[in-house]
């Protein structure tokens, strides 16, 4: 059991701040154990709600040959059926490439790509009409497999590469050399609240929309495309998502679409909300990927030239595609130095649903690769694994500079990992997993600790902008909004902290509010764990500036320099004069200042110029590490992860309960992606695993009981919120460790081979590498 | 129907509901939610998978009043027919918070807070029966093993569970026991339940001879028992089933009997209620057991069901047919019993008339030389579907194997006993182990199974043949913790 006390239990931090770094509970949890947190769908119906039902392709790939709705019209509760001969404008709710129909038109490029859509007065009757559409397809051969695409060389776009130094001549050239294959699953985002938005009409052909989406300017934007409407007539407003992951980043908009394009059809609100089993089938996933690698290193196990070739499952269309694949690039490297390197990535175009992001975004699978491939060092130089990955570290002088360029200023990747390293006791543990191995046929331990380091800011330059709106009432009470959106993150609370911490004022003083396009225009996705470094700064500038004029304002009114006045303790001061902060708001009115402020923010430093492969993309590197400990059933392929340890870099943390729930969520998403989830399709590209019946993400028991998280507790180098990190995505490949920790057990089998292991690490696939351990042992 | 018959009644919010109009299709979770506006349960899969539509049915058993967790998506309205309705909106009095919803607010259990609704009702029913006082941990890990969370990563809602529930200091619920077991005596009577007509209608007997006369009549009806499965043709399948007949009230079909030569188990006895008594011939029918589901789902899914529809992926069947289980049957007056196994026929077929009823299978209790193992083989350890499971009883005679009944679900399209591997090990010396991986390599013999997106054919033959010589192993060994991982060997004190 762990000695320590439970890391969620917080205490109070006897800081300088008053609400900033203080773990401040979640501000709807009162509401969300009550059941008083309403969703999309509990939002209490305008009268005559109308409630639309996709209906999808029955076939991968092929010529719409029939499509016969008559039936459907007639059923029970029907009021109308939506085909792309309604759209007024534009049929296309893609993200960027302008190639995702809101429904298919003569072609379908995926099973369960949505065809048409039934309107009807209940939901089960949109659900049940949708089911007597006949639909018939001359089925073409379709691409289902990342190995399918790249056999037909189906490129859903061009390639792109890395490169530094020669790294064929020096593998060419290379006394130790390792080459393999690596095959990475995907994930289903399986947030828990599924697709769901509701529009109403408004006069002059405007349009309300409630959307369970990431990025609300792309749902206004879709919709205006679509509806053939202003951007400005489109309102989209989104109180909370019942968990995002990424899935609702691109992907909320084709619903939001549906839904007001039926509002639109017949003059009534109308909502969508998808069906589990559709959700599966119609919404995109986390890439899968081969990663294909050669390494050449030294008998230290230092690498000295790597080259990999990545190729991913896009689906029909480009959606994020880009972005992503991008990512895993960067992210190849992990935390360590490749002196020739050459990192290639293919995009394959195949017959299934158009992949999207997911927390990490590209990046999990690029880091997995790069602890492959330390592992397969270790193993074939007979060294412990964690001292090939420290050998490998970028450097804090020199090996420092990443394959795309970019200096690493603020590595701190060692330190993390020495002081978990300690803090887990990893050497000894070491001794006492060998000891067990050796006594134990059926069982095997298996041990490993690895370290995550991750960019933060949008690759993609020109969204790491966010704006804030703060209005002060008469009566103190401050208005927060801004463009970031609440999935369960903590967004929300955090803003508040530092609006709060900014006035002096109570916490409960500051109001938080929906997050509205109409309040804050032209907002980036809540994506890339950026919600907080910038609606953070963008609330705390709108705040300042109304602060700014207050103190201006009550300076002149007291006859004092500016610089003398304080705000704390919810009062407004100086020297002995004193008034509460609500007594200077409200002269202030009086006296006619403006007391709402617009706040903006725009990532300082970064740079990216993708021709060339070089800049500065990140802002900044979040670190962690994590030790994992399992026992491995090679006889069956079962495994329990016993024991987990983590040192996670937040910064200076802005909530500390917040972020240890990020930590250890993204822990447990991350593990269920390498050892569970698995997405099945078959040969007709028709996915077999579309519920959670058939696909599993981790419960309660597959959480370690000894599971000891920690902060890396130090001050972000560069000027965040409050010297912060963004926590979202990374903690997420801290569960690499887990991966790597089978593969040990597995190894212990026979240590003069190497695992071949892929992602997802089901028991099937552990068992079938166990079987290959015993064959090369010779039984 | 010749008795006298009543609406639909429960207890809801201290009322109690009386219906007697209803489609008979709506589930619990809809009437919830759209017919009494009662957003706070919320519907996250619809095949109660995720537990996000989780809410407490209060019914007194053995005479004490109970709460047990179900999952709303996919309980018929009709199954609540006699229990008391706790859902989320109900625990908070005013301003004050349960106990529960307090330390998940503490413990900041909640992230994205959809599912939340469902941890709280789960861990509100350990609350209620001090589960967690004695099971501690495992049993808060059981309780939640229904519930799927997406965010927290489950450590402070395991930590709110602890501090709430392994202390209870009791609650309204407690204060007001007494009121509400009276209440519901109240609603406990003998008559039928039937609201509809002929053509539409959703039915409860109270005796067996109802229900045999009502099949009689209505063989096209469908026999509901927990709905776990029925449930999803609904939701899922989209079917429409006009008329249903639950046979959760027949009082016959509702008794186990343990005697010293066996169980004798009423085909409408939940898993919840079979279970303690099966769980005592082995630790491993324990840990089988606590894998078979979730609460939820043993809270309502039935034996009887479970046989009854024939999936070769039911948990059921391979370790009562290894048990040398007897199913029985009626049909009108007319009664029959056979061989657990004789009773799957092929893929979808069972040897049963539509209008034939399981009234309750016989399982005989293992003797002293008897060996039994269970194991279940799935990508999670709970609430999952097998990809294989196995059991074994191997009896001894000395070091002799007297006689073995293999039995595996997921190798073939029925559940189905290892005819040739059995032949093979009888009679063998269980010390021989050349002799007896031998006649477990026969297995190949027995089965051919298929791949799909639970297991490729090439594991499940490789896994089956694994578990029969870790069986083996074991019983020759004496012992289970050299061969299992740690979950795998017992079931704790899970309540």
């Amino acid at each position: 059991m762990p000695p320590e006390p439970a890391p969620g239990n917080v205490e109070k931090r006897q800081t300088a701040e008053r609400h900033v770094h203080q773990a401040v509970q979640h501000d709807a949890a009162e509401r969300h154990v009550q059941g008083s947190a309403p969703y999309i769908d509990d939002v209490r119906e305008p009268e005559g709600t109308l409630h639309v039902a996709p209906g999808g392709s029955p076939a991968a790939c092929g010529r719409i040959r029939r499509l016969e709705l008559a039936d459907v019209a007639t059923a029970p509760g029907v009021v109308a059926v939506l085909t792309a001969r309604d759209i007024p404008n534009v049929n296309d709710v893609s993200p960027v490439a302008g190639d995702d129909p809101l429904f298919a038109v003569d072609r379908v490029e995926f099973q369960g790509q949505v065809i048409f859509a039934v309107v009807a007065e209940t939901r089960d009757a949109a659900r049940r009409a949708v089911a007597r559409a006949i639909i018939e397809i001359d089925e073409e051969v379709s691409l289902v497999s990342v190995d399918d695409a790249l056999a037909a060389n189906a490129d859903i776009m061009a390639d792109y590469a890395f490169r530094r130094g020669d790294a064929e001549a020096v593998l060419a050239a290379a006394a130790q050399r390792i080459d393999g294959r690596l095959r990475i699953g995907g994930q289903e985002h399986f947030y828990l609240e599924g697709q769901a938005a509701l529009a109403v009409p408004e006069e002059g052909g405007c349009y309300t929309v409630h959307s369970s989406t990431q990025h609300p300017s792309e749902v206004q934007h879709v919709v205006a495309r679509v509806l053939g409407i202003a951007d400005a007539a489109v309102a989209v407003e989104v109180r909370r998502m019942g968990g995002g992951f990424g899935g609702k980043e691109s992907q909320a908009s084709g619903w939001a679409a549906m839904a007001a394009l039926a509002a639109r059809l017949t003059g009534r609100p109308c909502k969508v909300r998808l069906d589990r089993d559709d959700d599966f089938i119609m919404t995109g996933k986390r890439h899968d990927f081969i990663a294909g690698y050669r390494c050449a290193h030294d008998l230290d196990g230092r690498v000295t030239a790597v080259a990999v070739d990545f190729a991913s499952r896009c689906g029909y269309s480009h959606d994020l595609s880009s972005s992503i694949n991008d990512r895993t690039m960067f992210h190849a490297d992990n935390a360590y130095y490749y002196p020739d390197v050459a990192i290639h990535s293919r995009r394959m175009k195949t017959n299934t649903v158009s992949n999207t992001a997911f927390r990490g975004f590209g990046g999990p699978q690029g880091m997995l690769f790069a602890e492959r491939l330390m592992d397969r060092i270790a193993w074939a130089l007979d060294l412990d694994p964690l001292d090939v990955r420290y050998r490998n570290l970028y450097g804090t002088g020199d090996r420092n500079i990443t394959p795309y360029g970019m200096t690493v200023e603020d590595n701190i990747a060692a330190e993390v990992m020495r002081e978990l390293e300690t803090t887990a006791d990893y050497r000894a543990r070491r001794a006492g997993i060998a000891a067990f191995n050796a006594d134990n046929t059926v069982l095997k331990k298996g041990l490993a600790l690895t370290p995550v380091k991750f960019g933060i800011s949008f690759t993609t330059t020109f969204l790491n902008q966010a704006g804030a709106l703060v209005h002060v009432y008469q009566d103190g009470s401050v208005h927060l909004n801004h463009g970031g959106t609440e999935m369960g993150q903590g967004l929300f609370i955090k803003v508040a902290q530092v609006v709060a911490e900014e006035f002096g004022i109570a916490l409960d003083r500051v109001k938080i509010t929906a997050t509205h396009t109409g309040k804050v225009p032209n907002t980036s996705p809540t994506a890339a764990s950026s919600g907080t470094d910038m609606n953070g700064m963008a609330a705390k500038n709108a705040a300042a500036e109304i602060k700014a004029r207050l103190a201006e304002f009550i300076a002149r009114d007291w006859q004092v320099p500016v610089s003398t006045i304080l705000f704390g303790d919810d009062q407004v001061r100086s020297g002995d004069q004193v008034l509460s902060f609500g007594e200077v708001v409200k002269k202030a009115y009086l006296a006619r200042t403006h007391l709402s402020a617009a706040g903006f923010y725009a990532t300082p430093k970064i740079t990216w110029d993708r021709p060339k492969a070089t800049g500065r993309p990140f802002f900044y590197f979040a670190y962690g590490a994590a030790c994992a400990e399992v026992t491995v059933d090679s006889w069956t392929g079962e495994f329990t992860l016993d024991r987990v340890d983590i040192l996670h870099d937040v910064g200076k943390s802005l909530n500390p309960a917040i972020d240890i729930g990020q930590i250890e969520g993204g822990f447990v998403q991350g593990m269920g992606w390498l050892t569970m989830e698995e997405l099945v399709y078959d040969a007709k590209g028709r996915l077999r695993t579309h519920a959670p019946s058939t696909y599993k993400i981790p419960t309660a028991r597959d959480v370690p009981a000894d599971f000891r998280v920690a902060f890396f507790d130090h001050a972000n180098r560069e000027a965040t919120i409050y010297r912060s990190k963004a926590v979202g995505e990374p903690p997420l490949m801290l569960a690499n460790a887990v991966f790597s920790a089978i593969g040990d057990a597995i190894h212990a089998l026979n240590p003069a081979h190497a695992v071949d292991l892929d992602a997802p690490a089901t028991p099937e696939a552990i068992l079938f590498a166990c079987e290959a351990q015993r064959a090369a042992r010779g039984g | 129907m010749t008795r006298a018959t009543r609406p639909l009644r429960f207890l809801h919010r201290g009322q109690t509901v009386e219906i007697d109009r209803f489609q008979p299709m709506t589930t619990l979770l809809d009437w919830l939610r759209i017919e009494k506006r009662l957003t706070g349960t919320k519907e996250g899969c619809g095949e109660g998978d995720c537990g996000a539509c989780t809410v407490a049915l209060g019914r007194i058993k053995a005479g004490r009043l109970v709460y047990e967790p179900v999952n709303a998506c996919i309980l018929l309205l009709g199954q609540v027919d006699g229990c008391e309705v706790v859902t989320v909106e109900d625990l908070a009095e005013g301003s004050a918070l349960h106990p529960v919803q307090d330390a998940m607010v503490r413990h900041h259990g909640s992230q994205c807070g959809f599912c939340t609704p469902g941890f709280v009702m789960s861990l509100f029913t350990l609350y209620q029966d001090g589960g967690a006082v004695t099971g501690g941990r495992e049993a808060v890990l059981t309780r939640i093993a229904g519930n799927l969370c997406r965010c927290t990563g489950y450590r402070p809602i395991v930590d709110a569970a602890l501090e709430a529930c392994a202390a209870p200091a009791g609650d309204v619920f407690h204060a007001r026991e007494a009121a509400t077991a009276q209440a519901l005596s109240a609603l406990a009577d003998d008559r039928d339940v039937l609201v509809g007509d002929e053509a539409s209608f959703f039915a409860a007997p109270r005796s067996l001879d109802g229900l045999c006369a009502l099949m009689t009549r209505h063989p096209d009806a469908v026999l509901v028992g927990g709905a776990t499965d029925v449930g999803l043709w609904i939701t899922k399948q989209l079917k429409t089933l006009p008329r249903l007949v639950h046979t959760g009230r027949v009082a016959e079909l509702r008794q186990v009997v343990d005697a010293a030569e066996g169980l004798t188990i009423g085909a409408a006895v939940t898993y919840a209620e079979a279970e303690q008594a099966l769980a005592a011939f082995d630790p491993d029918v324990a840990v089988w057991a606590n894998r078979l589901g979730s609460v939820q789902v043993r809270a309502t899914g039935t034996i009887g069901g479970n046989i009854a529809n024939g999936s070769p992926i039911g948990d059921s069947p391979p370790l009562l047919i290894a048990l040398g289980a007897t199913l029985h049957l009626r049909r009108g007056a007319a009664e029959r019993s056979l061989p657990l196994e004789d009773f799957f026929l092929a893929y979808g077929r069972q040897d049963r008339a539509a209008d034939e009823i399981v009234t309750h299978v016989v399982v005989p209790r293992p003797g002293p030389d008897d060996h039994l193992r269970a194991f279940k083989i799935a990508k999670r350890n709970d609430q999952d579907i097998s990809s294989v499971m196995g059991a074994l009883k191997l009896s001894l005679d000395g070091r002799r194997i007297r006689a073995v009944r293999v039995a595996f679900g997921g190798l073939a399209g029925v559940p189905k006993r290892a005819a040739t591997v059995e032949a093979a090990l009888t009679g063998l010396d269980i010390d021989d182990r050349a002799a007896c991986d031998a006649a477990i390599s026969r297995l190949a013999d027995d089965f051919q199974p298929m791949d799909d997106h639970r297991a490729s054919a090439r594991y499940r033959s490789l896994v089956a043949v694994n578990l029969l010589r870790k069986a083996l192993a074991e019983i020759v060994s004496g012992r289970r913790d050299e061969t299992r991982i740690s979950h795998l060997r017992d079931a704790g004190h899970a309540a």
